[in-house]
């Protein structure tokens, strides 16, 4: 098990800047930005680590980022660091989506800004799509073995962009297989290990 | 449908309440559904102000779960008479941005902080280890699956083949992570312009 990383925020209000400074550059979505910043920069959380709290933040409903936030503020300094957490991810990039809101308001419906925004709504789907390939790197430690987390990665692709599965079958018919196997792969394996 | 208004802000909360515990994979999945309660059923806003506010807060810095701020923003403003509403306007507006905010995030954000400490305090049993590692290459793989997804939201890859291709380059280009995020998301913004996508 990788424990703790190396390093940690050092007081409540660093959590908060920490976030809203990573928010803030979360153009087109805050994901890409919170891994580099958490994992690459501050080394607050390894990338097996983003990776497990990851997966809750995903399954639970809610926005994920958001709950990433509250994930890894409770953990360093409980439930006010979820809170800072969670503030610091929410409020200055509300204030800056609301005034671009009120600068544009006056503006047609159709135009150059929307255009400008349909080519950054592609970017920021490649943002997300690309992120998602970084995080594969973290599955080759994983216990299940590399090729049922391909496998595993390759029909969840599958059901969610080709077959447009809704997201609950996909947790079910293959999220519930998977735990199974690598709880098998866990018990073996501490078997395995003896003492 | 009625005029919205301070007696509605509570309809909205309500509607955004419900929401919140079944928006599995991101508030973005509930979409379809806020797009039917606030032009469909409700005609709060109108087709291009749903469709620009979901584009302007996923292009804004932040968590993407704003376009609830936007869209509640917009319906206040539609019923106040803009801007130009003075203080009652911008009164009315942040009302509405504070009931929806609270209404999309505080459920779900609850489920998921007692969640996640109940995980962190047992994250020694092998159930819970086991969640974690057989979901990390499902939730991975959704990432990419959500990427490609909306790629397409503007069509498919035969009639918006720009759209894609721009999306697997910048996908590429996070993935070797050598690129800086704002160079790629302004050539987004001029291939948009000059109407590749």
């Amino acid at each position: 098990m990788s424990s703790a990383s190396a390093q940690r925020p050092a007081s409540i209000g660093a959590l908060f800047w920490a976030f809203s400074w990573l928010a803030l550059q979360g153009f087109g979505g805050v994901l890409a930005v919170v891994q580099r910043e958490l994992v690459e920069k501050r080394h607050w959380l390894t990338l097996e680590e983003f990776v497990e709290d990851w997966a809750v933040a995903q399954i639970m409903p809610g926005a994920n980022v958001v709950n990433l936030s509250l994930i890894v503020g409770d953990r360093y300094f409980g439930w006010k660091g979820a809170l800072a957490a969670l503030a610091g991810m929410l409020t200055l990039p509300l204030v800056v989506v609301l005034a671009l809101t009120v600068a544009l308001s006056g503006m047609p419906e159709q135009g150059l800004i929307q255009d400008a925004l349909r080519g950054m709504g592609a970017v920021s789907a490649g943002l997300i799509a690309g992120t998602g390939l970084k995080l594969m790197a973290a599955l080759r430690t994983n216990a299940m073995g590399k090729l049922v987390c391909s496998l595993l990665s390759v029909l969840t692709f599958i059901a969610i962009a080709l077959l447009r599965l809704p997201l609950i079958w996909v947790l079910l018919g293959l999220g519930l297989p998977a735990m199974g196997w690598a709880y098998l792969c866990l018990v073996s394996q501490h078997k395995g290990g003896g003492a | 449908m009625s005029a919205f208004g301070w007696p509605e802000l509570d309809t909205l909360f309500l509607h955004f309440v419900s929401l919140s515990l079944m928006s599995i994979g991101g508030a973005i999945t509930t979409v379809p559904e806020m797009h039917r309660f606030l032009v469909v059923e409700q005609v709060w806003l109108s087709e291009g102000q749903f469709s620009n506010a979901v584009a302007l807060a996923q292009a804004a810095p932040g968590p993407n779960v704003l376009f609830v701020a936007v869209l509640a923003w917009t319906v206040a403003m539609n019923a106040a008479g803009g801007t130009a509403g003075g203080l009652a306007a911008w009164t009315l507006a942040g009302a509405s941005v504070l009931a929806s905010m609270l209404g999309i995030l505080f459920p779900s954000a609850t489920l998921t902080f007692f969640a996640s400490r109940w995980g962190q305090r047992n994250r020694e049993r092998l159930a819970v280890r086991a969640f974690k590692l057989g979901m990390a290459p499902i939730v991975v793989a959704l990432l990419v699956g959500t990427g490609w997804i909306l790629a397409g939201s503007h069509g498919t890859w035969t009639t918006h083949p720009g759209a894609y291709a721009l999306t697997a380059a910048s996908g590429l280009l996070v993935w070797q992570g050598r690129v800086h995020l704002l160079w790629i998301l302004g050539a987004g913004a001029l291939a948009g312009v000059m109407g590749w996508v």
